[in-house]
């Protein structure tokens, strides 16, 4: 299975994303921001970092990229699509997820182990989760409050399309501790903390059992390859 | 202005300065002593040209040309093996030094200072300081893969000391993070000497395979020397605005910023740019644009090759017509490269450069001439003898003084401030609660650690560590380290315990040290008293490099640290790199199992003078620092190594500041695995009381935590390397607390209350 | 210079972090009577020549669909400056 990762000029989780596919088992494949050839990918990621050096919004110059403008073609007719930080806020920018993403409201940048709890193990990319199960991945964002009209945030609790939900510490002040969403159908889901982080023993977060042992990433990728067998 | 090709365009040209040779210049505003302003008109022959002028004198000032430390700092390359000198592919002199690793792998680093511009604008001060030596890095060829930063502030309750900490850690962190470097470890302390000159270093480390070295040298005439990145603009060039008024006559003095501005996304463009230049053998030589701008690029770039250049101003991409060309020569815009390259290889490099769009434009080319000439359009305003410019600047040997105030000082030891024992457990927490001892997060959680996936260690572990091969698992650890209370009580031994602190640092994690960095941050260097201790810390830095067998291979100097008559302590900050075959291997600084028995490795004395116990409880600071015995510091280290390769320790945490007390609540904290403790034995063998036994600041001193079936293994390997070693604990899940016998039980949550709310509470 | 000036403000009725952080940052400094700060974005498009309606008309659209975000912001005026 192939699946994509898009390098905007500012990426910086790309050969992240990259690795963290090919220890679940699928085959990265690089592709170039001002290209709009997908190379015929099974799924593609948005992977994190500052694209455009988050100049005008964070997300918004990259949502114009011509190899974005193939992901949101690709992604309506049900291409697994997973938005990373700057790649979630590329997706919200592209109105493939609804709302907005901005300054964490304490103003400062963070980086810390998270909690998340799973909402929704339904989509193409966390069909490996347990429903409700608990995860640590990091995150590390400057914009990463979540935001959005109270009709938007009800249709998403009521559709649970609130994939990732923040416990303990709400990191960013986003509305309803929302950490991550998919769109209707379940193929495209974003999320500001970062999974490609948590994927190898000795490089992920640090867990009660030893350092840097956190592996809860890897079932993102894994799961996306299931859904790809089953389609 | 005139713009006709005919007529003079009003800049002071080579010609005007043959025709009108006695014409006042501004060379005392520019920095330069008369006899330095002499020997530039001897050089030339002639008077120098304003251009010239702006050159020399941004060459020769302090910052450029380490012309009052130049002496003291040769003795890092003289007083090196062979042996030391196996591992070194690049010594000091280019922008950073390169130690092999093996695999075919090297890496280079380095720590440099942007303290002025930091106290100025914090935000952008501290921001273009990582810019800065992630530039140096990349010139070498190298992939940066990390960065670290020292800091130092005035008191921690200083309403000036917010400005600057809030400015500083999030001017680190808006460029680190978003040029997508793991930040992996650091230091700050708070002190008011620091309070007007705070220290902002930052270090970087990049990775390359050998045979990507690069050199910034321009050796093939008719190579093109072609600058690229972000246009010139008019940051950092306040200085040259005497210059300035000079030629634009009546109309005043131009305002001009004394501070850069960066843009990291520029940057990271221009390192993936670099990187692919390099991968495609484009490149014949390459030089970051830092202080002092394409004056430094020029005449370095010719100088190292012993060639010459010429150069067409003009050409230079402007972001503000309105430069003129000395403000050009000086510009100290960030993000910007100067590459050498081959005619031939012309269109492979706007090839790539178009790619990651970024602008470019031919400045001129190399010649086969100990000459650099810089034309202005069709008039020459340049034509000097590269070296003279970047390397043959002025040297002195300042005067050095025995300061009047030290023997007082040393006299007023330690030893009359009260010993009351059964305040030693409020004492632990107050110590563990200030500012300088407590949870550093507030600042760490600001920086990403995680991006490129290779971060093995990290704060709050004693050292940074990151995997270089995927394949292998072969990495390297980083720590840095400089106490400047030891070095203000005596800075020959204050250098070595740096070196001592930074290389048993390396050592806890599994490492072993291999080579050594510095910034140097001291005083005026025009006060004897300061050169002093210069003199005699850098002495005490080549001696312990030498008797440790690690060179130092490369670093930086800041001197003027001072408000009025008052300098900051002298603070040589030591990185020192280490390797490890496998970071599979690392080694945390805190325990995570139950059951495991805690030792200390080392003895204790009283040495209690310049401790945190006497600064940070009692306000005192006098006495001797803690001796250093770089033998012992060896021993431990090779027994580290051992032991760490057989598996045997679990955890390793370098006792140091605040004493084995503070080293245990920290061991404790960072996985909230707590402890119980007994003193007795210690303070019976080596002769000490409770107040040294939990706060002495003795050295070669480490902590580990063992597992019982590693027990006997562990007992003789420090036994059959000579290494003192005692039981003085063992590590315990079910009590949420650290339970020292006789002392106290510290619950484990009060002691995080207190420890982690200081900082936010500050800031 | 010519130029079409497009001011963008965060949407009344969301968070503004950066607004109320230097809101309570005047009221410590003093300021008691200001009740609230908001902090948006003034964007230029020079040109060299005179602007057209066309030019305008063009503006207007780039300011609704790229230049803000109508989920978090609202373009509060588009003006020219000749």
């Amino acid at each position: 299975m192939r699946i994509g990762v898009i390098t905007y000029p500012g990426t910086l989780d790309d050969r992240d994303a990259q690795r963290a596919i090919r220890l679940a088992g699928g085959t990265p494949v690089p592709l170039w921001h001002a290209d709009d050839d997908l190379k015929k990918v099974d799924a593609v990621v948005l992977p994190g970092g500052f694209s455009y050096g988050d100049y005008l919004r964070c997300g918004a110059i990259a949502a114009k990229a011509p190899a974005t403008k193939e992901v949101i073609k690709k992604a309506q007719q049900g291409l697994p699509v997973l938005g990373i930080c700057n790649g979630f806020q590329v997706l919200v920018e592209s109105h493939l997820l609804p709302g907005g993403l901005i300054r964490n409201e304490h103003q400062h940048f963070i980086c810390r182990d998270q909690k998340l709890r799973v909402e929704n193990n339904q989509t193409d990319w966390t069909n490996l989760f347990e429903k409700d199960e608990e995860i640590i991945i990091p995150l590390k964002n400057g914009e990463g409050g979540y935001i959005a009209t109270d009709d938007t945030i009800k249709m998403l609790e009521e559709e649970n399309r609130v994939v990732f939900r923040y416990l303990e510490l709400n990191p960013n002040g986003s509305m309803n501790d929302i950490a991550g969403l998919t769109n209707e159908r379940g193929n495209v889901v974003g999320l500001m903390p970062h999974p490609e982080h948590a994927v190898e023993p000795g490089f992920g977060p640090d867990t009660a059992v030893a350092t840097r042992s956190g592996i809860d990433g890897l079932k993102f990728f894994q799961s996306a390859l299931k859904a790809l067998v089953n389609s | 202005m005139f713009k006709n090709k005919n007529q003079p365009s009003g800049v002071d040209t080579v010609e005007n300065a043959k025709s009108e040779p006695d014409k006042d210049q501004p060379w005392k505003e520019l920095g330069l002593k008369q006899d330095e302003y002499e020997s530039i008109k001897e050089i030339l022959g002639r008077r120098p040209t304003s251009s010239e002028l702006a050159m020399y004198s941004v060459m020769w000032s302090e910052h450029c040309s380490y012309k009052s430390s130049k002496i003291y700092l040769r003795q890092f390359g003289e007083k090196v093996t062979p042996e030391m000198k196996k591992h070194l592919m690049v010594g000091m002199g280019e922008n950073a030094g390169v130690v092999d690793i093996g695999e075919g792998l090297a890496v280079t680093f380095k720590v440099e200072s942007h303290n002025h511009p930091s106290y100025i604008e914090p935000f952008q001060g501290a921001a273009t300081g990582v810019g800065g030596i992630v530039r140096d890095i990349l010139s070498m060829g190298a992939r940066p893969v990390a960065v670290m930063d020292q800091l130092r502030f005035g008191a921690p309750q200083d309403p000036d000391t917010t400005r600057v900490v809030h400015g500083v850690v999030d001017g680190i962190s808006f460029y680190g993070n978003c040029l997508g470097l793991p930040n992996i470890g650091g230091e700050t302390v708070f002190d008011k000497v620091y309070q007007g000159n705070p220290l902002v270093n930052a270090l970087s480390i990049g990775a390359l395979k050998h045979e990507d070295l690069q050199l910034a040298k321009a050796t093939n005439p008719g190579d093109l020397v072609i600058l690229f990145g972000a246009r010139t603009g008019a940051d950092g060039i306040g200085g040259v605005s005497v210059l300035a008024s000079e030629t634009f006559g009546d109309e005043g003095p131009t305002k001009r910023p004394a501070v850069q501005v960066g843009d990291p996304f520029a940057e990271k463009v221009l390192i993936e740019c670099c990187l692919e230049l390099f991968h495609a053998g484009v490149v014949a030589g390459i030089q970051d644009l830092g202080g002092a701008g394409i004056s430094c690029a020029t005449s370095e770039l010719a100088s190292n090759g012993g060639k010459g250049m010429k150069i067409q101003l003009k050409n230079v991409l402007l972001r503000d017509e309105s430069l003129t060309p000395e403000e050009i020569l000086m510009s100290e815009s960030q993000e910007r490269m100067c590459a050498v390259v081959p005619k031939k290889k012309l269109k492979d490099f706007e090839k790539i450069v178009n790619k990651w769009e970024v602008e470019y434009s031919v400045l001129g080319e190399v010649i086969d001439e100990d000459r650099l000439y810089i034309d202005w359009g069709h008039e020459e305003i340049v034509n000097v003898p590269p070296r003279t410019v970047a390397h043959d600047g002025p040297v002195y040997d300042r005067p050095v003084e025995y300061p009047k105030y030290q023997d007082a000082l040393n006299a007023d030891s330690s030893s009359k401030l009260k010993r009351a024992e059964t305040e030693a457990a409020a004492q632990l927490m107050e110590l563990i609660s200030s500012p300088n001892h407590a949870d550093k997060s507030w600042i760490t959680n600001q920086y990403d650690k995680y991006v490129m996936g290779n971060t093995a260690l990290a704060m709050p572990d004693d050292g940074g560590m990151m995997r270089i091969s995927e394949e292998t698992g072969l990495g390297v650890a980083l720590a840095t380290d400089a106490n400047g209370k030891y070095c203000y009580l005596d800075p020959y031994e204050g250098a070595r315990q740096a070196l001592a602190e930074a290389y048993r640092n390396v050592a806890v994690t599994g490492a072993a040290p291999r080579a050594v960095t510095n910034c140097l941050n001291f005083g005026s260097p025009e006060n004897p008293e300061v050169m002093w201790q210069f003199k005699q810390a850098t002495a005490g830095l080549a001696d312990a490099c030498q008797e440790l067998g690690i060179p130092v291979t490369g670093g930086n100097v800041s001197f003027y640290n001072q408000t009025g008559e008052t300098a900051i302590y002298p603070t040589p900050v030591v990185g020192v790199l280490g390797v490890i075959d496998d970071v599979a291997r690392r080694v945390p600084s805190g325990w995570q199992d139950d059951g495991n028995n805690i030792y200390l490795l080392g003895t204790t004395y009283d040495e209690l003078d310049g401790s945190a116990w006497a600064k940070d409880l009692h306000n005192h600071l006098g006495g001797r620092p803690p001796k250093v015995d770089l033998q012992k510091e060896k021993e431990l280290a090779s027994l580290l190594y051992g032991a760490t390769q057989q598996g045997l320790i679990e955890a390793a945490h370098d006792v140091s500041e605040g004493g084995l007390g503070i080293a245990i609540l920290e061991a404790s904290l960072r996985f909230n695995v707590g402890a119980r403790i007994w003193l007795t034995e210690l303070m019976e063998r080596d002769g000490v009381n409770l107040t040294a036994a939990l706060f002495s600041e003795s050295q070669s001193r480490v902590i580990v935590s063992v597992g019982r079936e590693d027990d006997v293994k562990f007992q003789a390997l420090c036994e059959a390397r000579g290494v003192p070693v005692l039981r003085i604990g063992v590590t315990d899940k079910e009590n949420q607390a650290v339970d020292i016998q006789g002392v106290a039980k510290l619950d484990l949550a009060a002691i995080r209350g207190a420890w982690a709310g200081v900082l936010p509470g500050l800031y | 210079m010519p130029k079409i000036i497009v001011e963008i403000m965060p949407k009344q009725d969301l968070l503004d972090p950066q607004g109320k952080a230097v809101a309570n940052a005047l009221v410590r400094g003093g300021n008691k009577d200001i009740s609230g700060v908001r902090i948006g974005k003034r964007i230029e498009l020079h040109f060299d020549r005179e602007v057209t309606e066309k030019d305008i008309e063009e503006a207007k659209k780039q300011a609704k669909e790229f230049l803000s975000n109508d989920v978090i912001e609202d373009v509060v005026a588009v003006t020219v400056e000749n």
